[in-house]
């Protein structure tokens, strides 16, 4: 095993009980946001479509950079704004009312 | 090269991206902060996207910024204009294109090794297939359950004979597939393993039934989170690894979590086929015509609401798609102004997701204190004059605390047939999200107002201000 993988399997580990870690005693009213937080994080996938769309030297490896380059976009953009919407709902305490 | 950094700059930026994804996962877990953590996490994830530019791998620029720039705008679009209502569908939505990425990602990188003059280390063959198989299945997976939360599909669970046995061969040769195209490097089987898989991934979700879809997407998104996380060892990038496990794990508790405030468990929910243990559709329909319900109009309601001095309003799914969300709360405003006691009984899953309801009422402004959850609230309903179910159904089911045999059996539920008058405001008497008969409305102290609920809202406020 290279000392890379074994590194990588390291970050891997701790990062699984890290996630568990993090999010053990969330308030069942946070949930949607929650989910639709984390469901934007792994959008950090557009850092690995980036990498092989900027690296992409025949047609078809081109074109499947292009999409994954979009949709992991997407991922990203949509995610946030959606959650960053939803939140926004909760921003307002009952005595700002009038 | 845009700006030139060395590879170690880039590392401490993916260290300081990473610190800013994991704080802002803990600062979304607690309301008070929840807002400010979602900004953490995108200038963590923006970070992360700015220093990969520098990267020297990196030769050429035109397709990132062409896709950069059209993800940009069908996310901004979709984002900004998709309705409160829609919100879990659209996160279904963004969950599976990110699945979707992933396993394109793999795609290409395989194609780009293979075949070459040596073999592809093992363990980067099997992140590639491992991102591929289950990128693929989150994609189709979140389409489907995208499709049946917006009943492009029926939400009721699709199922036929020996499905079960038909996806486990089908897992099974998926996993053949995945084998032979590890060792052969050959592309046919790739395609093999990723067509597979989209169709594993549709048939994963065919027999999940409407009312379970939240913790399914939960589920697809912390397999979304590990293919991400897969690909970060493909490329051996620290961002990718740590970000995409932190949504893995912390996906894959939050699927537990929303199980056991629905009191199911992740293998009921994959396997049970929700609601296909009810009798047929048009054995349930009989039935319901057969068994007696009292109808009331909208100021005998009115009357009732008016004179009442403890009222508890259930909101549902359908307040929530007929936008009545604002005139319930002028109809509690009056309700208050006549001194009457108005509470609102929050289901953990009432709407289509868990906290789904809590962020239409709070877009209403509704007063916070007003919201009670479940175990607050259902001490209450036994010294409740009136409890206005406003399309709600399958969380006030009574079936669920009383019937062995209902497939609702032990779910937590609103116990409103304790309230001296149910009023139910319902479009009809079909039956709720989940195919399943409420006995609810055929109880003697329970009466039925047909109608939209923002049309039947209206009509109560007309008529309680004319009582």
């Amino acid at each position: 095993m290279s000392q890379t993988l074994l590194t990588s399997i390291t970050i891997f580990v701790l990062a699984v009980f890290l996630g568990f870690e993090l999010i053990s005693r969330v308030p069942t009213l946070l949930h949607t946001p929650l989910m639709s937080g984390t469901n934007a994080i792994h959008g950090i996938v557009l850092v690995g479509a980036m990498l092989i769309a900027g690296s992409a030297d025949s047609t078809l490896e081109q074109v499947l950079a292009f999409v994954a380059v979009v949709f992991a976009t997407i991922n990203v953009v949509g995610g946030f704004l959606v959650t960053d919407r939803m939140l926004e709902m909760f921003k307002r305490r009952p005595e700002e009312r009038e | 090269m845009i700006f030139a950094v060395s590879q170690t700059t880039i590392d401490v930026a993916y260290l300081v991206a990473s610190v800013c994804l994991i704080l802002g996962i803990k600062r979304l877990s607690s309301p008070a902060t929840a807002r400010s953590g979602n900004v953490v996490a995108a200038v963590g994830m923006g970070i992360a996207v700015v220093f990969t530019l520098a990267s020297p791998e990196i030769g050429s620029y035109w397709l990132i910024a062409a896709g950069v720039a059209v993800g940009t705008v069908v996310g901004v679009a979709s984002a900004r204009l998709v309705k409160m209502t829609a919100m879990p569908q659209m996160v279904a939505l963004f969950n599976g294109v990110g699945g979707g990425a992933a396993a394109l990602i793999a795609a290409a990188e395989f194609h780009r090794l293979t075949p070459g003059a040596e073999h592809v280390v093992p363990e980067s063959m099997g992140a590639m297939l491992f991102s591929m198989l289950i990128g693929s299945i989150s994609f189709s997976g979140s389409v489907v359950a995208f499709a049946k939360l917006q009943e492009l599909l029926p939400g009721r669970p699709i199922v036929f004979a020996g499905q079960q046995v038909v996806n486990g061969l089908l897992f099974a040769g998926l996993l053949a597939a995945g084998a032979v195209a590890g060792v052969t490097e050959a592309g046919v089987w790739a395609v093999v393993l990723i067509a597979g898989s989209l169709l594993f991934g549709v048939l994963l979700v065919f027999p999940i039934g409407g009312a379970d879809m939240p913790v399914v997407i939960s589920l697809l998104n912390a397999f979304t989170g590990l293919a991400a996380a897969s690909t970060g060892f493909v490329l051996e990038n620290t961002a990718l690894i740590i970000g995409g496990t932190l949504v893995g794990a912390s996906g894959t508790l939050l699927t537990v979590l929303m199980g056991r405030a629905m009191n199911r468990s992740l293998a009921n929910v994959l396997f049970g086929a929700f609601g296909a243990a009810a009798p047929s559709a048009a054995g349930a329909a009989a039935e319901a015509e057969a068994k007696s319900y009292r109808e009331i109009t909208a100021e005998d309601a009115a009357v009732m609401l008016a004179y009442a001095s403890r009222v508890v309003i259930v909101p549902g799914y359908g307040l929530a798609v007929a936008q009545a969300q604002h005139g319930v709360r002028e109809l509690a405003d009056l309700l208050e102004r006549r001194g009457v006691d108005v509470k609102y009984a929050i289901h953990p899953v009432a709407g289509r997701m868990p906290g789904h309801m809590n962020v239409l009422l709070a877009e209403a402004n509704v007063p916070y204190p007003q919201l009670y959850d479940m175990e607050n609230i259902n001490p209450e309903f036994p010294r409740t004059d009136v409890a206005l179910v406003i399309g709600a159904n399958d969380v006030t089911n009574p079936a669920a605390r009383e019937d062995p045999e209902s497939p609702l059996y032990g779910m937590p539920i609103l116990n409103v047939d304790q309230a001296a008058n149910v009023v139910v405001l319902k479009r009809s008497m079909s039956p709720g999200f989940a195919g399943i008969d409420n006995d609810l409305f055929y109880r003697p102290n329970t009466a039925m107002l047909f109608g939209d609920a923002k049309e039947s809202v209206e009509k109560l406020i007309a008529a309680v201000k004319a009582a």
